[in-house]
């Protein structure tokens, strides 16, 4: 994981990023509520250390200390100091960080599911890409238009029934048939999601979890791991 | 309890002794006993549409169809334990007429061709857990059900019932003659007695099976407390914000639940006569959580659960989803003899290493496999299963990785029961 433009921290900032990362929600959201609406701290800079405590959030889900629980709760907290720093951020914000690549996700046709789809989001975004989510049950129609309208780096297809094999298979021969595999990866994941589906439906790799879909992207787009 | 269904009706003597040797080859299993073979079990869903040539949306709603194809099926593959093939497919009627909300299903909300799926949602929010813990009854009648099938709704304007008293409670029955209301029980005696023939058609089928020489596995359903809670009520993501901000109310309601789920699962499996309880068992999975969320959350309630279900003289059956494999050593913690535990993902030589002398195993044959591979393919993992765990002491009851995949080719069922027939003597 790259080392984040954090600058050196106070004792205030490194605090903040602490309990974002150890989960303590009530103290990390009041402390940001109060830096920003009482202390008048720059919102970019609020920000800069959200994502320094989901770094660590990151890192210690990949090392297998954290789960699900937490990365939901980690995308709580972000959700919640977010809503309150983005008012008040009054100049146009300078040099956003660059993202790493852009990936589409979504869940294949027929499948309604989204928890895996949404924790694999989440986890891609805060490790620096921009990641567009085209929701559950997409059409083959809808992930071409799709692709063809957001030129991602990486595609991802995600579903969690047996029917979703079909589903995917169909998608990726479309996408390979439009001709918008040219230059760009498929990943698939989901409950049943195996190097057998992986072969069976033609994607590039498949992941069980949101560490593998980071990885894979970040192999992919040529990102230190 | 553990020989269901005796004396049926029109059973040969023959179809006895069929019937007879099936059950004991998995109760053998239950038991620790090494059976005569290895046991072979069928849990059809929607994959009887495709072996039948019929959409999913009439498997769920035509009684008869349904049932025939399930019996040319059971006739066909002869499994030693079939699953309750009625009730897990052709509730249709009875979901329409409950208005049923919780699910999608051929017709409301998928194609005719696809399964059921369930949508997960908060049924209840974060700040009901006191309602819910004080009055679970009231909390059904007024909250829970309008919310979960639109027959109910009219049931928020029912009077809240503890604390009725003297004339309080005659006067406290008014709100039953109200328009909303009267609707609404009208609306869910006609849903009953659809259910009503839901279940004479499970029954039905079942005896039939039964005078046929052909166990059923279980009747009864449960789930464990934590899933209950997470699954129906919380949904996946408030529940996992709950292990963080509603810790205490969470592990109160767990222990609440583990007495009304007892209950109901007891008593419904001495009604049918089969001592089986399967439990699907959702957010056990490796993945899911954290050791010690496991052991905080997840296993103690469902531990009070099995243990209950074996002292009533039950036969659990959860089955463990996903990749359960760094539970085992947790969940090998009940008294030996007396459950299944089906695993979908978790690598079965690997399971029946630590638990082989605990708990009868059942599955789990890969669902990618059964449904994209070849019967060559299917062949060569049941001959894996026979021979890594049945021929090594494990008692197996040979299955799919949570019953057979909606989509498998006809012919690799046929390699599954032909190969375990072939490996398992």
């Amino acid at each position: 994981m790259g080392e984040m433009p954090m600058g050196k921290m106070t004792d205030q900032e490194r605090q903040l990023v602490e309990w974002l990362a150890d989960m303590n929600e009530d103290d990390a959201v009041e402390l940001a509520k109060r830096m920003l609406l009482e202390e008048g701290a720059d919102p970019l800079r609020v920000l800069e250390l959200c994502r320094a405590g989901m770094d660590i959030v990151g890192k210690r889900f990949e090392e297998g200390e954290y789960f699900l629980p937490e990365l939901v709760l980690a995308g709580e907290m972000l959700e919640t100091i977010g809503a309150i720093a983005k008012p008040l951020i009054k100049h146009a914000p300078g040099e956003e960080p660059k993202k790493l690549g852009k990936v589409l996700i979504g869940t294949v046709h027929g499948d309604l599911h989204d928890i895996g789809k949404n924790i694999v989001s989440f986890m891609l975004d805060i490790n620096g890409f921009e990641v567009k989510d085209i929701g559950v049950d997409v059409p083959v129609k809808t992930f071409i238009e799709e692709i063809d309208a957001y030129q991602p780096d990486v595609v991802g297809l995600s579903g969690f029934l047996t029917l979703a094999f079909d589903s995917m298979k169909e998608t990726i021969t479309a996408i390979d048939g439009a001709g918008l595999r040219e230059g760009r990866k498929i990943m698939i994941g989901g409950g049943q999601i195996d190097e057998t589906v992986r072969s069976y439906t033609g994607a590039d790799a498949f992941g069980t979890n949101a560490v593998d879909a980071v990885s894979l992207c970040k192999r992919w787009v040529g990102a230190a791991a | 309890m553990n020989e269901p269904l005796k004396n049926i009706q029109g059973q040969s003597p023959e179809a006895k002794a069929a019937y007879d040797a099936r059950w004991q080859r998995v109760m053998d299993c239950v038991a620790l006993k090494q059976p005569d073979r290895m046991p072979i079990g069928m849990q059809p869903t929607f994959w009887l549409a495709k072996y039948g040539g019929i959409s999913c949306r009439q498997l769920m709603y035509d009684y008869e169809t349904t049932k025939a194809i399930a019996e040319r099926a059971v006739l066909e593959f002869e499994p030693d334990v079939h699953s309750p093939i009625v009730l897990a497919t052709a509730s249709g009627n009875a979901l329409e007429a409950i208005g049923f909300k919780q699910l999608q299903w051929p017709g409301h909300g998928v194609g005719d061709n696809q399964p059921y799926q369930y949508i997960d949602r908060e049924y209840m929010k974060p700040e009901e857990y006191d309602d819910f813990l004080f009055d679970p009854t009231g909390f059904y009648l007024q909250k829970y059900l309008p919310r979960v099938a639109s027959a109910f709704e009219g049931f928020e304007e029912l009077p809240s019932l503890p604390g009725l008293h003297y004339f309080r409670l005659i006067g406290g029955i008014r709100a039953f003659a109200r328009p909303r209301v009267r609707e609404a029980l009208e609306k869910v005696i006609k849903a009953a007695e659809e259910v009503e023939r839901f279940a004479s058609h499970h029954a039905d089928f079942t005896q039939r099976m039964t005078a046929l020489g052909y166990p059923v596995s279980y009747t009864v359903t449960s789930v464990s407390p934590y899933d209950f809670v997470a699954d129906y009520f919380r949904g996946a993501t408030g529940m996992m914000k709950d292990l963080f901000r509603n810790k205490d109310k969470l592990l109160e309601l767990l222990d609440k639940a583990v007495v009304f789920l007892l209950r109901q699962a007891i008593a419904g499996a001495k009604a049918s006569g089969n001592p089986v309880v399967f439990i699907p068992v959702h957010w056990a999975p490796d993945a899911f959580m954290s050791p010690k969320q496991f052991e905080t959350f997840w296993w103690p309630s469902f531990r009070k659960m099995l243990i209950g279900l074996i002292d009533a003289g039950l036969i659990p059956m959860p089955m463990w989803e996903a990749d359960c494999t760094k539970r085992l050593e947790v969940i090998r913690d009940i008294p030996p003899g007396k459950c299944i535990y089906w695993f979908e993902r978790t690598d079965m030589v690997r399971a029946f290493e630590v638990l082989g002398d605990v708990v009868a195993l059942r599955g789990n044959l890969s669902p990618s496999m059964m449904t994209t591979g070849t019967p060559d393919e299917v062949d060569a993992a049941v001959r894996h299963l026979a021979e890594n765990v049945f021929h090594k002491g494990g008692k197996l009851i040979l299955d799919c990785a949570f019953g057979i995949p909606d989509e498998t080719p006809v012919e690799n069922v046929r390699a599954m029961f032909d190969a375990a027939r072939k490996y398992g003597g």
